[in-house]
């Protein structure tokens, strides 16, 4: 009897599929098929295993080089390309790379190979990986990393990791359920002085805890809410700033065209666009040519674009504007025609679709600063417009030529008296406004769509900022944008978006009622004029 | 497994109709081939003109001028095998120009002055109002590509695109299955799509037991670009300790800005994922997807597709466009299906009459390009399966999910208190696209 219930059993296990047994006991099968439930199974029992292989293949799967071929065999793929079979670290020949499938992840699988992979990193040689390997195991909080944790935590000798690791290690303790009263009072200090969104967030969610413990979080909670209030304020501001800058980039050129010249120019927003354009065909001419300074390439779009736009904005300006000087309604209708048919030329040549410019490294990405998120690109572009206002400023007032264009807009028939080619004048100072927009189009392509559209989401704005801040005056522009951003950024948590907008455009309403003039009206006899 | 459980009920009639479908289907091709084979190669005769309504200029060219570029390619291989009825077909392309009263303009004059037998054409949901009173004046037909809210059934129009429970809330149910997601921001454009299908959302989710304080709603104007503080205040949202995710039905241009700025800001997938309904592989081409990864899109197609009927659309597209670079997408495919089930009823019916053809649509059924057949319902819209993809680091979409079966549209949406009795069918003798179950009446809901 017995020895026909051991047959069975053998004729069982012979009939169980291969690849469910192949999974029991080797879990890189798991890897192989497309099963996501496997796949996470299989890295929690890897990070667990001790497996000397398992580390370089579960960095492999989180930077997109696993490969699984149609057997099942799975093979690490170098930066150069080279493949080397994941298990035996044997270099493989005769391998059809393209012919292999890329292991992809979902979401859960993605999760448990954060934690994973946080764990097996706590020991590190760089304290950057560790640091990060603590905040991964911090956002995972699975318990097997405990142990490894405590030991890095006696090991660590850098003391900023050693507080992150502090840090998840509270966390670890407040979720797990084994700890004392009093450690898990320890870990809420050390959470409530982390004091961000995630140790709220982990506070925010403890139940079942003694009452302690409880109250001590509800207390942290209320002091992280409290502190997170006012950086809140502070973000807002830079949020603001930010949004300013932008509007300063885009209405600057305007409040040479418009402001100086008096030039109602609807093309205006286009000329945005066609700076943003002009840094696609840059980075596509230099990905082609010269891929190893593609990081410099928004260095070398500046430059280009104020140049490409500038040129368009001189050719406008001879070819249509200047027959339209004094005709402030025929001017508006032919530049709106002009921005109708700029936007179809470009939509001609380079598609209605978006173009792809990318960012280079130093502008991607966040950095913390006490509670609030910098993030670097918007850095960039309030500094960016920081230096192109301060550039445009010195050009008006210490070049000659900045001395020219002011003199013809203030007495066209006295400077032509005094020997000043006004027609030129008129075309080089449409020009640098044209061009100066070009740049701001370089900064816009950083944070927004590279479509045919661009301009027209800007032209609107642009308007608003010069009129707001005072008609001719470029202090008054700089000042107006950052009032606008400040205002709209207050205004957009409070009311939402739609009525954020709304509400400024009241406001603006009723203050050009008030001060018809704008903020920093010009004064004198210019005005007449 | 995705169509949510009182759909059964309430479209018992609708299972009727497939099963009619299923016969009507498996009789339509043989009469089809024959008729295409007695055609002969070369179609002669007055063409037959298809009119394409897609803006080719203004802020959807970017979504639309692809969808007129794929017409042409339909129609050019459709005269390559031998036409329709033996006569050619010729494509009368408008372009409306992103302005709406123009879009009921131009329908006119296709349907008043082309006498076109049928019309493909619209995306946004302002476009598609605006020609539907033209369509059912002049008794046209008009084949809509686009997922869009629903809560709409009109017998000339066929809407080849989802509806919000073939995508939307299977979506959402995904999220809440594989996720654990219990706390929501459903973000939105400011206008008629994401304001309905937020509402069937909100009402879905309370009805799943979400609470009220679970629930952020956002809306922001169109082509909204500085998205900084709400990406924090969906950030200070999702840290009150239960899993949160994003729904989001942020349209067009806005859409780089957004994904620009969670990239920016760190807000990563596997933290708090964000499910979009109009992100397509066409969007996602203009960005750097790699700080994306994992954020998820539902749609009924992925250009990632592994079946050969995708092989060979996205073959012959590539080979039709002149760029193998070029992207498939989700209304693309809608087209795709839409063109075929034109074809095949205008086989079955034996003439390009509008009325004839209305009628014979009911019960067409096509291969799709996700795997399957899709059949046309008799409230217009068709079955899909329902797939859910993470965007991957190329700007495409690894499938993480698919419904086993098909999914039926419910354009009247059951989440929704005035919509709730109202189905659409317009097969004889009931024909009525809003008709009242409970008051057994034709009209739309008890007053």
């Amino acid at each position: 009897m017995a020895r026909f219930a051991a047959r069975g059993l053998l004729l069982l296990a012979l009939l169980l599929p291969a690849a469910a047994r192949a999974q029991a006991d080797d879990p890189y099968a798991a890897f192989g098929a497309h099963d996501y439930e496997a796949m996470r199974a299989a890295i929690e029992t890897l990070s667990t295993s001790g497996d000397a292989r398992a580390p370089a293949v579960l960095s492999a799967l989180q930077s997109g080089q696993l490969r699984v071929g149609e057997d099942g065999t799975l093979y690490l793929r170098a930066a150069d390309g080279t493949l080397r079979e994941a298990l035996s670290g044997a270099v493989a020949t005769g391998v059809d790379g393209a012919a292999l499938k890329e292991v992809r992840m979902n979401n859960a699988v993605r999760r448990a190979l954060d934690g994973a992979l946080g764990g097996l990193r706590l020991f590190a040689g760089d304290p950057a990986t560790r640091a990060a390997a603590a905040e991964a195991v911090f956002k995972g909080r699975d318990q097997a990393a405990l142990p490894a944790l405590e030991r890095a935590i006696a090991k660590e000798t850098d003391a900023g990791v050693k507080s992150v690791m502090a840090q998840a290690h509270a966390a670890l303790i407040l979720t797990g359920g084994t700890a004392s009263e009093s450690d898990k009072l320890a870990a809420i200090a050390v959470l409530r002085a982390r004091g961000d969104l995630e140790a709220s967030s982990l506070l925010a969610s403890l139940t079942g805890q003694p009452v302690a413990v409880m109250s001590a979080a509800r207390d942290a909670l209320t002091a992280i809410q409290r502190q997170r209030q006012l950086w809140d304020i502070a973000e807002s501001v830079f949020y603001g700033l930010s949004l300013g800058s932008v509007l300063l980039l885009a209405a600057a050129g305007l409040a040479i065209t418009f402001g100086v010249m008096g030039v109602i120019n609807m093309a205006h927003g286009e000329m945005v666009m066609l700076g943003a354009y002009t840094t696609f065909v840059v980075q596509e001419t230099m990905r082609a040519h010269a891929p190893g300074l593609i990081g410099a390439s928004l260095f070398v779009a500046v430059p280009a674009a104020f140049l490409v736009a500038g040129a368009v904005g001189i050719v406008i300006e001879r070819g249509l504007i200047r027959f339209l000087y004094g005709r402030p309604l025929e001017t508006l209708l032919a530049t709106w025609g002009l921005s109708l048919i700029l936007q179809q030329v470009v939509r001609s040549i380079f598609g209605p679709s978006n173009r792809d410019v990318s960012t280079p490294a130093w502008m991607s990405g966040a950095f913390p600063l006490g509670g609030l998120t910098i993030t670097a690109n918007r850095l960039t572009i309030i500094v960016f417009a920081a230096l192109v206002f301060t550039v445009l400023m010195l050009a008006l007032r210490r070049t000659a030529l900045g001395l020219r264009m002011r003199a013809v807009t203030q007495n066209r028939f006295m400077a032509a008296a005094m020997g000043i080619r006004t027609p030129w004048i008129d075309a080089l100072t449409f020009g640098l406004g044209s061009g100066v927009a070009g740049i701001a189009g370089v900064a816009l392509s950083q944070i927004d769509n590279v479509s045919p559209n661009l301009g027209q989401s800007y032209i609107i704005d642009s308007f608003m900022v010069v009129v707001f801040g005072g008609v001719g005056n470029l202090w008054g522009t700089a000042l107006g944008a950052l009032t606008l951003g400040i205002v709209n950024k207050f205004l957009e948590p409070l009311a939402g978006a739609v009525l954020g907008k709304i509400a400024v455009l009241v406001l603006l309403i009723i203050f050009i009622q008030r001060r018809p003039r704008g903020m920093f009206p010009l004064k004198g006899r210019a005005v007449e004029a | 497994m995705d169509s949510p459980e009182p759909s059964l009920t309430r479209r018992a009639l609708g299972g009727l109709g497939l099963a009619a479908a299923a016969l009507a289907a498996t009789a339509a091709p043989v009469i089809g081939a024959r008729r295409a084979a007695a055609a002969a190669k070369a179609p002669s005769g007055p063409p037959i003109k298809v009119g394409v309504l897609h803006s080719l200029s203004g802020t959807m060219a970017i979504s639309e001028t692809t969808l007129k570029d794929v017409m042409l390619m339909l129609i050019a291989e459709q005269n390559k095998k031998g036409g329709l009825l033996g006569r050619p077909l010729e494509a009368v392309v408008v372009d409306p120009a992103s302005n709406w009263p123009l879009f009921a303009e131009k329908a006119r004059a296709l349907l008043a002055q082309d006498k076109c037998a049928a019309v493909f054409g619209c995306w946004t949901s302002v476009s598609r109002k605006s020609v539907l009173p033209v369509f059912e004046e002049l008794n046209g037909i008009l084949f809509y590509p686009v997922q869009y809210e629903g809560q709409e059934c009109s017998r000339n129009v066929f809407y080849t695109g989802a509806a919000p429970n073939q995508q939307a809330i299977p979506a959402v149910d995904y999220l809440m299955r594989e996720e654990g997601v219990k706390r929501w921001v459903l973000a939105g454009t400011d206008y008629v799509y994401p304001r309905t299908t937020n509402q069937i959302l909100e009402a879905y989710l309370k009805a799943k037991g979400v609470a009220p304080a679970d629930i952020m709603i956002n809306y922001t104007p169109f082509g909204h670009s500085d998205w900084q503080n709400i990406v924090a205040q969906i950030k200070a949202f999702g840290s009150a300790g239960k899993k949160t995710a994003v729904v989001s039905t942020i349209n067009g241009d806005a859409n780089v800005p957004f994904y620009k700025e969670l990239g920016n800001q760190g807000l990563k997938a596997t933290d708090i994922p964000v499910v979009a309904f109009s992100v397509g592989e066409e969007e996602l081409a203009g960005m750097d997807t790699k700080p994306l990864v994992g954020h998820l899109a539902a749609w009924n197609y992925f250009m990632s597709v592994d079946t050969s009927e995708n092989k060979s659309f996205i073959k012959a597209w590539h080979e039709f466009i002149k760029n193998p670079k070029r992207t498939s997408n989700d209304p693309m495919e809608a087209h795709f299906v839409g063109f075929n089930m034109w074809v095949k009823a205008v086989e079955k019916a034996g003439s390009t009459d509008h009325d004839a053809v209305i009628d014979a649509m009911i019960g067409i059924s096509v291969p799709n390009l996700s795997g399957g057949y899709s059949a046309m319902m008799p409230n217009h819209h068709i079955t899909k399966p329902v797939l859910i993809g993470e965007i991957q680091g190329d700007g495409q979409f690894n499938i993480v999910s698919q419904t086993p079966g098909l999914v039926v549209a419910q354009e009247w949406s059951p989440y929704v208190a005035e919509t709730k009795e109202l189905i659409g069918d317009w097969r004889a003798p009931l024909s009525c696209g809003n008709f009242n179950v409970k008051t057994g009446k034709c009209g739309g809901a008890a007053k």
